[in-house]
């Protein structure tokens, strides 16, 4: 890169960008329509099929339904922050997929492009960064819409993510440890070879789960959905938004998504590579295949997404906190502490990988025997029923 | 003026803004909201620096989490805008002017002595500045700065169990 003349340096950039920004939000379209149509598959019905084959142009009808709808500001509203909080939600989303390689590198013309846009010294720490950030939008929505339900839903949210950063961040370490001395997310894909017992989700796999499961948390999915559970809070913290704004929120949500399918495949699943299929046809074929894999996994990544959110119901609130406090933390410090002496004392991946497993078994067995041991007595049930108000029912008896 | 300078004062201006506006605010929110600004920009004056893990810890500590738990408080206690006027009363008035009057010699003997000094007025903004990278960080933190890196930790960990033992209330039992 450094051999590269400026002006063909900020060409390819500008190339790259607008790529991947235009993947992301066709992404998000695709996304959406597919979460119906699999959705619909799921629970044995046909989901959107009328617009274009298969339904596949339903999100365009719903965007520009989206933009003719009346863009609605309730007179009761803090508007300067309810206006910026739905570009407060994007703007992250849009970023962070800055530095996340999505592919090897192409030769065009005689200049080796490599495939991403940004290759910091820092790049996870810049992930974990532009994610905290992501709190803001959905904490200032809520707020500034000056309703309940969505207050609610802000202040619920803003207590998931805190509580699920630290296990995203901590799942991460057992990589850093593993891989040369830089944070960034092209070295950390180069250094996992190309078979599947070389990627990192083996070596790591208790962290490989506890940062999953955490990235859902931070997304904001079904069965983190807590933020917008519509039994309870109407629509959690997007309860006012109308129109294009509340268009902006869902379109974060899914970006959120595929970037963090991107940043977990780059991470645990190999990046770009794939036994079989590195150096096929030459320079620039083999720049777009390596980028084809990585799609296809980022895809696959999604489809999991979708899965998930369709099979697992929500966790009630204090479940969440439990779950994020006392099974995922503890696992992802194991994680950093059995990673870090196996491999000082042998120096082998196999046995980093068997440790982890072992060491996540025990830590959850031991959490799981102590939250039984110490679980409080039911509270005694009431002779006189006091804690109910008299029924029809009671009526009837 | 090359392109880092530039920067530089963009950066520094965003900053000085966000934190003039820190105080001027009427809301606690929009304060707060400010000082992220602030932050921020104080991100950017580090990477121009070269000093990319500490621009990223200035976001993910303070910007991404300190200031969260600062919004969820002012939420959740619903404080209404303050007034100028019921705080500045009488002791703190007078300690304002004293803390004012010793900034502002601070901020003016500092400027007088750099424009002085020869040596900083005419320095060349190094454009190669060097980049300290996670791993010179981390080096340092476990061979030179060992003992203090050994006490802040354990400092954290007193400040944690203090919480623990300040939020359970005796004879409580865990639920």
């Amino acid at each position: 890169m450094e051999n590269m003349p400026l002006l063909v340096l900020i060409l390819s950039s500008v190339v790259k960008i607008l790529i991947i920004v235009h993947m992301l939000i066709i992404g998000v379209m695709v996304m959406i329509w597919a979460e119906r149509r699999v959705s619909g598959w799921m629970q044995d019905r046909l989901g959107p099929n009328r617009v274009g084959p298969q339904g596949l142009l339903q999100p365009i009808a719903d965007g520009l339904k989206f933009m003719f709808k009346e863009d609605l500001i309730p007179n009761h509203v803090d508007k300067p922050l309810y206006v910026l909080a739905p570009a407060m939600l994007l703007v992250p989303a849009l970023v962070t997929v800055a530095v996340v390689p999505f592919g090897s590198s192409i030769t065009l013309f005689g200049y080796e492009i490599p495939l991403h846009i940004a290759d910091i010294n820092i790049g996870i720490l810049y992930i974990l960064a532009i994610t905290s950030l992501g709190v803001y939008g959905v904490v200032l929505g809520a707020w500034a819409s000056n309703n309940k339900y969505s207050l609610l839903g802000g202040l619920r949210s803003s207590a998931q993510m805190i509580s699920y950063e630290l296990t995203l961040g901590l799942g991460i370490i057992g990589i850093l440890m593993l891989t040369g001395n830089t944070l960034s997310l092209r070295t950390i894909a180069i250094e996992q070879g190309a078979y599947p017992w070389q990627w990192n989700f083996l070596i790591h796999f208790p962290a490989f789960l506890a940062f999953t499961t955490a990235m859902y948390a931070e997304t904001n999915r079904l069965p983190f959905d807590l933020a917008e559970a519509e039994q309870e809070l109407v629509a959690g913290y997007h309860t006012e938004y109308s129109s294009m704004k509340f268009a902006m929120f869902f379109m974060a949500e899914y970006m959120n998504m595929i970037v963090g399918s991107a940043v977990t495949v780059t991470l645990f699943l190999g990046g770009w590579h794939f036994f079989g299929l590195e150096n096929v046809g030459g320079p620039v074929w083999s720049g777009l295949i390596s980028f084809g894999i990585f799609f296809v996994k980022t895809a696959i990544f999604l489809f999991v997404f979708i899965w998930v959110r369709w099979t697992l119901p929500r966790f009630r609130y204090d479940q969440l906190m439990n779950f994020g406090w006392k099974f995922l933390l503890p696992v992802a410090l194991t994680s950093i502490v059995v990673t870090g002496t196996l491999w000082i004392m042998t120096g082998s991946r196999l046995i980093v990988g068997i440790g982890n497993v072992v060491a996540a078994f025990i830590v959850v067995s031991i959490v799981a025997g102590l939250l039984v041991m110490n679980k409080a007595p039911e509270p005694a049930i009431q002779d006189d029923d006091s804690r109910f108000a008299p029924t029809a029912l009671d009526a009837i008896e | 003026m090359n392109p880092e300078q530039i920067l530089f004062i963009l950066f520094g201006a965003v900053a000085l803004i966000g934190a003039i506006a820190v105080i001027s605010f009427r809301h606690p929110i929009y304060s707060a909201l400010s000082l992220i600004v602030t932050f921020f920009a104080q991100a950017g004056l580090f990477v121009l620096l070269g000093a990319h893990f500490v621009a990223a810890a200035q976001v993910i500590v303070y910007a991404g989490a300190i200031m969260v738990l600062f919004l969820f408080v002012i939420m959740l206690l619903n404080l209404g805008t303050l007034s100028v006027k019921g705080m500045m009363s009488g002791k703190l008035k007078g300690l304002a002017i004293i803390l004012g009057i010793l900034f502002a010699a601070e901020g003016i003997y500092i400027a007088v002595n750099a424009l002085n000094d020869t040596a900083v007025a005419s320095a060349e903004p190094t454009t190669a500045a060097v980049t300290t990278t996670t791993y010179d960080i981390g080096e340092l933190l476990f061979s030179k700065y060992l003992l203090p890196f050994e006490v802040t930790s354990l400092i954290l960990l007193a400040a944690l169990i203090g919480v623990i033992v300040l939020v359970k209330r005796e004879g409580q039992e865990e639920n």
